[in-house]
């Protein structure tokens, strides 16, 4: 909301300090956004025609001399001629830089120069009007800023952000209440006379759909001159942005960006019928609006109609295009309404229209501020249409969802206290309260009403007032203190053991990455993954609908990136949730870790998976017969602790790296997070290290291929029982000596007692048990 | 006797000085001290002399002569590998600035660290950190944090909804926050509550250099007894000053938010003075408190929350969001 302090200071006397202004709307909850200066433009000043001229070789211009004040004759080139000697215009002196971004030359034209530019309205940013050099009263001084005479003054408009429980902070008024009230300084709103009442006039309103429109008045205004604005009203629309177009549409905006009411004037002798109807429109029913856009509506949208149920506007949203003022309308047919918001904002939501006045609907506006807000429009439409002459007969139409003009809530004076933290009396806070006029009545000290005024439609019951008491006593003002928690603060287990995940992979050199979590269906394609997965119905990218059923795709592609900008062998996790479709309230949302190991084999991935087994105290069987979508057939296994798959562990297949782009071996690691958090395992408990002398043995076996290596090592350890303190893979051969189909293993072992020395005899049995145990594998020690 | 005594310690101190490796030391000794020794020998050869004078004469001499000698070995022996120690460490000089970089650590993303020391500060005021689903019921997300169905606020929020089979069209959504673990965590614990939630959340936003469809946020929720806006400052001014630094403080402003009331905005002050506004707070709606099955005539509470993507922004002078989520690895070897 655009917010001019000049205007504010009609109902408040704000100083000029900017700064404290701000920081006072900002201590109410009415954060400034941005500042700008607006007014008279420096450089623009008052200068009398003297003499006009035409030149022989200039069709379309005129010379012009004026008089600045300063006693010499200056020569400017002029587009218009709307004007007279005698006339006070507007003369952009040399220098000016225009609101247009130009920047005022002396160059002219036919080679005669030019001592600056008359300017029209428009140019002056004070409407749309070009029709001519805007014209001065001629009285006025000259050699002086324009706007000193335009009744423009040097103003500054705030960017106030209003939240949605603010309706009233809409208008310039309910601003400058709060203000006052916090600033504890006198508040003069507005207080229009009754308007004289002429003869009756008629005109009808039908309230058909009640339920989304409490009441319509239509007000008949006669005898109106349609002109341009009182240059004081302009500016002031134009300071805040609004464009000045004519009288009747100027006090109109100016209406409802003073009292938050938006109204809608009507051309009477466009209104079929004389009337009025407010229904919900018909399934498929078709209106033009203003912005000269065919809508079709649903049953949902409510409709002004004339009498002849012609539909005129889209209510509370925008009007027709037929019903308009015109510079040739004399009768005015004045609406001020009230429509229930939600309605509203359904409306808005559908169309995907919205307006100045649609905005306010839908936070809500005064029902009860009708009056006061009528008499204003007329009040200010008077100053320029002196002629205008209002009609007895108007119609207040109400029905069944207006909201009670009186409402009030009981408030606890224990309940303000104990949530805001401060001990108020009674009268403190009726003190706070009354200034915004809600007013504190009954009861006793301890429990009493408070009224709420109906323009505060958000303010409903006792916890609405304690933000009311909040906001006025100041956040600032409320000592700060630190709750002193009866727990004691930690992290879960398992929030723990994440961060464990994370050291181990950080450890070994594999950094951390975070894609997203949106794939398309060819991602999930290319990544050799299957199209059952959980989707969004409304994605930002279309197309990108998928939520992710593996950490894969995203890792891919980041492996894609680098690689593509010369980062090749890059290792990169993340820790991330994965969706994929469940049965249950929710979806099977997981927590899952990814590793890739670009420009690595597998056995790089099996080796990330020892390190985090081990530091994590958990340990799952490498099933390779079953290998997961998308992972190398002969390379990848699925990773099985106890009965429960909880992971993947492997190379990227072929086929993906293929369809990913991407030339490196991709070694990667999956593991389902939640069974690895849950919990941790008891902690190692110390074996004594033994002091007497330890003696390696090397045994190498052949083993056929569709026996795991695992196997062996387990058979291995079996056989060597208590002696073996260290094992060790350290050879694996195949090729000449060794039979097609199986291949050697060699390992070290490492045999040590914890009470004596060794004897060949030990050794002697280690080997034979160890043999014995292998043999059951199949394994044949080698000689 | 004693002259050749003599002449064999000359000989041998002869050699001794003439030694130039620890070698020629061990050879030396070999030679002279050894089994067979020169000086061995001589000793065997003190039994045919005739006098015991002459043979006492003859084992001193032949005594001193040996220390000599092996006063000599020792003392070459040292100085010989003083020399040979001095010569290796100068043929093994090694320029260390000679150092091709080979990347070894992995690097933690800026978000995730932010996060963390979000979770340590938080932590050490006496906070548990909570966590929920990323794909949530419209009644967590909204419902039951006094925002019902048709509330226009909920507009406001950019809602990403899942095409979920085992819910209505419509009720199931991305949150669009993480106040939603508020409401869980209400539900299963029993107050009273001092926790944060930091997750990821999700807005239906086109991303550019301040915004992204998927980014982090904290939550605070503390539901305890008598519990008002001045813990709600304090709280929030023990965590500026902890996580920030000594010389930034805090302030609350009101605004609106559907699920706390009073609502309000924090902001935070560097010491330069500059204000930097970082998220909505307020105390918690007594309908919420309500949904989560607390008494509010019992106990109060507040919230807050922040993005965290934020934090790390600021901290590393990121200028563009978008970076964070690349996977490019020339982002992440910053950290």
């Amino acid at each position: 909301m655009n917010v001019s302090l000049d205007w504010l200071r009609e109902y408040v006397l704000i100083g000029s300090d900017v700064e404290s202004i701000a920081a006072t709307l900002s201590g109410l909850g009415m954060a400034v956004e941005d500042v700008a200066h607006v007014g008279g433009i420096p450089g623009v000043v008052t200068a009398r025609v003297l003499r006009l001229e035409r030149h022989p070789d200039a069709a379309k211009v005129i010379r012009v001399w004026v008089d600045r004040g300063d006693g010499v004759e200056h020569h400017v080139w002029c587009g218009a001629s709307n004007f007279s000697p005698g006339d006070v215009v507007p003369l952009a002196t040399v220098g000016t830089a225009m609101p247009d971004g130009r920047t005022i030359g002396s160059r002219g034209i036919l080679g005669i120069a030019s001592d600056g530019m008359l300017c029209s309205a428009r140019e002056l940013g004070l409407g749309s009007d070009h029709s001519g050099i805007l014209v001065l009263p001629a009285d006025a001084p000259l050699g002086v800023p324009y706007g000193e005479v335009t009744g423009l003054v040097d103003d500054v408009v705030l960017d106030v952000d209003v939240t949605r429980n603010r309706p009233d902070a809409w208008g310039h008024v309910g601003i400058a209440r709060d203000l006052a009230a916090k600033l504890r300084l006198p508040f003069t709103p507005p207080r229009p006379p009754a308007p004289a009442v002429g003869a009756p006039a008629e005109a009808t309103v039908e309230i058909v759909d009640g339920d989304r429109c409490g009441r319509f008045t239509l007000t008949i205004i006669s005898g109106v001159t349609v002109a341009p604005s009182a240059p004081w009203m302009a500016a002031r629309l134009a300071a805040v942005g609004q464009r000045p177009i004519n009288n009747v549409v100027d006090v109109s905006n100016y209406v409802m960006l003073e009292l938050n009411q938006p109204n809608h004037a009507y051309d009477l002798a466009t209104l079929g019928g004389r009337g009025i109807r407010v229904r919900l429109a018909a399934e498929g029913e078709v209106l033009t609006t203003l912005d000269g856009v065919e809508r079709k509506l649903t049953a949902e949208e409510l409709l002004i109609c004339d009498a002849f149920d012609r539909p005129i506007g889209l209510a509370g949203i925008m009007g027709g295009a037929d019903s308009e003022i015109s510079d040739a309308t004399t009768t005015v047919a004045l609406e001020f309404a009230w429509f229930e918001p939600l309605g509203i904002a359904a409306s808005v939501t559908r169309t995907g229209l919205r307006s100045d006045a649609s905005a306010r609907w839908e936070r809500g506006v005064d029902p009860y501020g009708i009056d006061t807000s009528i008499a204003r429009f007329i009040e200010l439409l008077r100053e320029t249409s002196p002629g205008l002459v209002v009609h007895a007969g108007a119609v207040d139409a109400r029905a069944e969802s207006l909201p009670p003009q009186h409402r009030s809530t009981a408030v606890r004076r224990r309940q303000v206290n104990r949530i805001i933290g401060v001990e108020l009396r009674r009268d403190e806070i009726a003190a706070l309260l009354d200034p915004i006029e809600f007013t504190v009545s009954g009861g006793d000290e301890e429990s009493f009403d408070v009224a709420i005024p109906s323009w505060r439609p958000d303010s409903t019951e006792e916890i609405d007032i304690v933000e009311e008491v909040a906001r006025h006593y100041g956040y600032e003002n409320v000592p700060k203190r630190v709750p002193l928690s009866p727990l004691h603060g930690h992290l879960s287990v398992g929030q723990q053991r994440r961060r464990r995940i994370r050291e181990v992979l950080l450890g070994l050199g594999i950094s951390e990455v975070m894609p997203s979590p949106f794939l398309s269906d060819d991602e999930l394609a290319r990544a050799g993954l299957d199209s059952d997965v959980l989707r969004i119905t409304n994605p930002l990218v279309v197309g990108e609908d998928v939520l992710r059923p593996s950490l894969r795709p995203g890792l891919m592609g980041a492996v894609a990136f680098n690689e593509s900008h010369r980062r090749t062998g890059v290792a990169l996790f993340e820790i991330g949730r994965v969706y994929p479709p469940g049965p249950g309230e929710l979806p099977d949302e997981r927590e899952v870790l990814g590793v890739v190991l670009a420009g690595a084999e597998a056995p790089a991935a099996v080796a990330v998976w020892r390190e985090l087994a081990s530091s994590l105290g958990i340990g799952a069987r490498i099933d390779q017969q079953r290998v997961p979508p998308g992972l190398h057939p002969t390379r990848s296994a699925t990773l099985v602790a106890g009965r429960e798959d909880i992971g993947a562990i492997g190379e990227i297949a072929p086929d993906v790296l293929e369809a990913f782009d991407v030339d490196e071996r991709v070694a990667v690691l999956e593991l389902d997070l939640a069974s690895v958090l849950a919990s941790e395992p008891r902690p190692a408990r110390w074996k004594a290290t033994s002091r007497h002398p330890s003696s390696d043995l090397d045994m190498a076996f052949v083993l056929d291929e569709s026996v795991p290596a695992e196997k062996l090592e387990k058979a291995i350890r079996q056989g060597a029982g208590s002696l073996l303190v260290g094992l060790e893979l350290f050879d694996v051969y195949r090729g000449a000596g060794v039979a097609a189909g199986s291949r050697s293993l060699a390992y070290r072992l490492r045999l040590q007692a914890a009470d004596r020395t060794l004897t060949d005899a030990d050794t002697a049995a280690v080997v034979a048990q160890v043999r014995a145990a292998a043999e059951k594998l199949g394994a044949v020690l080698r000689a | 006797v004693i002259d050749d005594i003599g002449a064999a310690r000359d000989a041998a101190l002869e050699r001794i000085a003439a030694a130039a490796t620890v070698d020629d030391i061990v050879r030396i000794d070999q030679d002279v001290l050894g089994r067979r020794g020169t000086l061995t020998l001589l000793k065997t050869s003190l039994g045919s002399l005739g006098g015991p004078d002459e043979r006492r004469a003859a084992g001193r001499s032949l005594n001193e002569a040996t220390q000599a000698v092996s006063a000599a070995l020792d003392e070459r022996r040292r100085a010989l590998a003083d020399v040979a120690r001095a010569d290796r460490i100068m043929a093994e000089r090694l320029d260390l600035t000679e150092f091709v970089a080979a990347p070894r650590r992995g690097h933690s993303h800026p978000i995730t660290q932010a996060w963390e020391r979000l979770e340590d500060v938080f932590v050490g005021l006496g906070f548990t950190v909570a966590e929920g689903p990323e794909v949530e019921t419209d009644s967590y997300n909204f419902e039951m944090l006094n925002m019902p169905a048709s509330h226009p606020a909920r507009t406001e929020f950019d809602t990403m909804f899942v095409d979920h089979a085992g819910a209505p069209p419509g009720t199931t959504v991305l949150r669009t926050h993480t106040s939603p673990v508020q409401i869980r965590a209400m539900l299963a614990n029993p107050p009273p509550l001092y926790i944060v939630a930091p997750g990821r959340v999700f807005r239906r936003d086109t991303p550019d250099a301040t915004h992204m469809p998927v980014f982090h946020q904290i939550e605070g929720l503390v539901v305890d007894r008598d519990i008002n806006l001045g813990h709600l400052a304090g709280t929030i001014e023990a965590f500026t000053r902890a996580y920030f630094g000594e010389g930034f403080t805090s302030r609350l402003r009101p605004s609106y938010f559907q699920f706390t009331e009073p609502s309000g905005e924090f902001d935070i002050r560097r010491p330069d003075g500059h204000w930097l506004e970082l998220g909505g707070c307020g105390m918690v709606h007594p309908n919420v408190l309500r949904a989560g099955g607390i008494d509010p005539e019992e106990w109060s509470g507040f919230a807050f929350g922040f993005g965290i993507d934020r934090m790390a922004k600021e901290r590393h002078a990121v200028d563009d969001l978008r970076e964070m989520y690349t996977g490019d690895i020339r982002f992440a070897e910053q950290f």
